[in-house]
């Protein structure tokens, strides 16, 4: 895969629910450490935009959406293990 | 006199499901405001009673609602209830909303999550269309998605909070795959049961062959409930459970109009007819004529203008047709008017509490005010014996509340002795009226007899009547007895013949002394007649010597006089006052 490529992520949260805040602050750090300069990161409070998490098909939260590139993806879950979540998004071999 | 307000203020605080039954074993409905669970294996009918639940809301309560969909697409679910007649289609623009919750079958997990943003989802659009009715449709679907039971757990604590927390009714349906007996123990139903304010499940059991349905409702927390297991059916219009009558749901109205039994001799045995309302239970062997019996009651009740339903049983309702028009009972011209709806429902096709069910929604679409079913006793033949026996209690509780007159068959088993009649499902203890139909081998012939075992609130014949079947329909013949026995068909003809015999000679004799008497009355008249005659002669001839006497005496005064004149006796005439 392109290292020029970018990726674009939609994380749906609770307001400040415990395990919204912890995948807030995993998805930081993942990107810092995997996806340097080329991440877009949107946080979505479900709360506060019920519509958009009705138009997304959000029913757990924290879930998080790869808007680009495609197939879209959605990853439910604090996103602690980060080998799940390369693998999921494909950007395996980063890992090491 | 303070139980109407209570019952008032219990209905407020219930949601009327619309399920027809299910309303009353709770006394109104699903607790408002609280979560009902609705526990019950695959194919039970847990979709349906939510979504009638939910359709009846929006519709007639002005409660709209969300139907959370775990496990199968909203648009299938719609295309699936296009068959019982609900409009959802048309509910959806506005009252109704579907929520597809189906889990994504990639759907990846990293960590932990909570159903925070479906609650936050259902919120929103809770607030923004004023639902007030919410279902949770397979919810376990969802739990099995939780890693633990620890999360389930809390997720459904987190979701019940929320329903209370949001106001609205809930009602959760879940899948129970090993009955009843584990759902309790098993877990994360368990704690459920115990968490929610009301519990409901359902089973589907296949007794003998049958196919049975059972609801019975687990608990219902600050409310009395019907306990007991109730059958249910999933009829055309939805969900439909049965119920028994319960103690003091009302008093009866009861009618003191009688009925014609469309056999004017029996209406004359009854003392005017069958009790509007009553249970009338027509037992006899094969052959008894019990069928013509049921057929002649429906054919009086639609001459009376009143709908009727025939359920037959056993036959075809053209055979009966057929077979009833050669006794001169002519049901065809009842069916072409409307007034007699006829339906021919073999055993085969349910269990007894189907054909209760299938055969109110009958009298009710028909407005039947009399039905006839014949014969009743093919249920036995249909699951357990207990369960027919309840049946039949509640299709007669079930009449006698509506003010219907009910009118049974019951085929007598052959070999069950005369002296104990009774019916394979024992409704004869139930029954207002009970008339036995039996075959009487005398001289070499069997001859149908009827008598009346018993008649509720009415006096009645006690004798054994010949019951006879010609072109011009039913009669019962005149009982002859001799020698303590009643003679029927060829004994009773000869007896009759004899009779009228000596009727005849009677005539005769009878006439013969009236010409006797005839002519001595003329000839005392004769006599009569020529006395007066001579009579007369006598008083004329007694006249005339009166009158010759008289004559006879003036004449010789006046003589006498005229020899005194003559002889000058006298100067001055002689005064004579009777002259002037």
């Amino acid at each position: 895969m392109s290292r020029r490529v970018k990726f674009e992520f939609r994380l749906y949260v609770a307001t400040d629910a415990q395990n919204s805040v912890q995948a807030i602050n995993n998805l930081r750090a993942f990107c810092h450490t995997y996806l340097p300069e080329r991440h877009e990161i949107e946080v979505v409070d479900v709360y506060k935009e019920p519509r958009q998490a009705l138009a997304d098909g959000i029913f757990m939260t924290p879930t998080l959406l790869k808007l680009a590139p495609l197939p879209t993806q959605r990853i439910v879950g604090t996103l602690k293990q980060t080998q799940t979540v390369l693998n999921a998004l494909g950007i395996e071999g980063f890992a090491s | 006199m303070n139980t109407i307000p209570a019952a008032k203020a219990k209905a407020v605080n219930k949601a009327l499901s619309g399920i027809a039954g299910f309303d009353e074993i709770t006394g109104g409905g699903l607790p408002r405001g609280r979560t009902t669970l609705l526990v019950g294996g695959p194919g039970s009918g847990k979709t349906i009673f939510a979504m009638q639940f939910l359709v009846h809301g929006a519709e007639r309560c002005k409660e709209p609602g969300i139907f959370v969909a775990f496990e199968e697409r909203p648009d299938r679910i719609v295309a699936n209830f296009e068959g019982f007649g609900w409009k959802l289609a048309e509910l959806r623009r506005k009252k109704l909303f579907f929520l597809d919750a189906e889990p994504a079958p990639d759907l990846i997990q990293s960590g932990d999550f909570d159903l925070g943003g479906m609650l936050a989802v259902l919120g929103a659009k809770a607030k923004e269309m004023g639902a007030r009715r919410i279902v949770f449709d397979a919810l376990d679907i969802l739990l099995t998605l939780l890693p633990d039971d620890t999360t389930r757990r809390r997720e459904v604590y987190r979701l019940h909070a929320w329903l209370l927390a949001s106001g609205m009714t809930g009602l959760i349906t879940a899948k129970d795959d090993d009955g009843e007996a584990s759902a309790t123990s098993k877990q994360p139903f368990g704690f459920m049961q115990f968490m929610v304010d009301c519990a409901v499940v359902l089973n589907h059991r296949v007794m003998q062959g049958v196919s049975q349905r059972n609801m019975r409702v687990q608990k219902y927390r600050g409310s009395a409930f019907d306990e007991n297991e109730s059958p249910f059916l999933i009829g055309k219009n939805g969900f439909e459970v049965t119920v028994s009558r319960q103690l003091g749901r009302g008093i009866l109205n009861v009618s003191k109009e009688r009925l014609s039994s469309g056999v004017a001799r029996l209406d004359t045995m009854l003392g005017g007819g069958y009790y509007r309302g009553a249970c009338v239970l027509i037992t006899g062997l094969p052959g008894t004529a019990k069928t013509t019996l049921s057929g002649a009651f429906a054919e009086a009740a639609c001459k009376r203008g009143e709908h009727t339903l025939f359920v037959s049983f056993d036959a075809e309702s053209n055979e009966v047709v057929r077979d009833l028009a050669s006794v001169g009972i002519r049901l065809d011209r009842q069916i072409k008017s409307g007034q007699l709806r006829m339906i021919s429902a073999r055993t085969v096709t349910g269990s007894a509490e189907t054909f209760l069910v299938r055969i109110k929604a009958f009298a009710k679409e028909h407005r039947a005010r009399c039905i006839v079913i014949d014969p009743v006793s093919t249920w036995s033949k249909s699951g357990d014996g207990n369960s027919t026996h309840s049946v039949a209690e509640r299709l007669i509780d079930w009449s006698k509340a509506e003010g219907l007159t009910l009118f049974c068959t019951s085929l007598l088993d052959e070999m069950s002795s005369p002296k104990r009649v009774g019916t394979a499902i024992q409704i004869s203890t139930l029954a207002d009226t009970w008339i036995h139909l039996n075959y009487l081998e005398q001289a070499g012939e069997r001859n149908r007899s009827l008598s009346i075992i018993k008649s509720r609130g009415m006096a009645h014949s006690n004798q054994v009547r010949e019951l006879v079947l010609g072109d011009a329909g039913v009669t019962l013949a005149d009982t002859y007895s001799a020698g303590g026995e009643v003679l029927m068909g060829t004994m009773r003809w000869e007896k009759e013949s004899a009779e009228r015999v000596a009727a005849e000679v009677n005539e005769v004799a009878a006439q013969l002394k009236r010409v006797r008497l005839d002519a001595e009355e003329a000839e005392l008249e004769v006599r009569v007649k020529s006395l007066q005659v001579e009579l007369e002669a006598k008083r004329v001839e007694k006249v005339l010597l009166v009158r010759t006497a008289k004559s006879r005496e003036g004449e010789l005064s006046r003589d006498r006089t005229h020899v005194e004149g003559l002889r000058g006796a006298d100067a001055i005439a002689p005064v004579r006052k009777g002259k002037r």
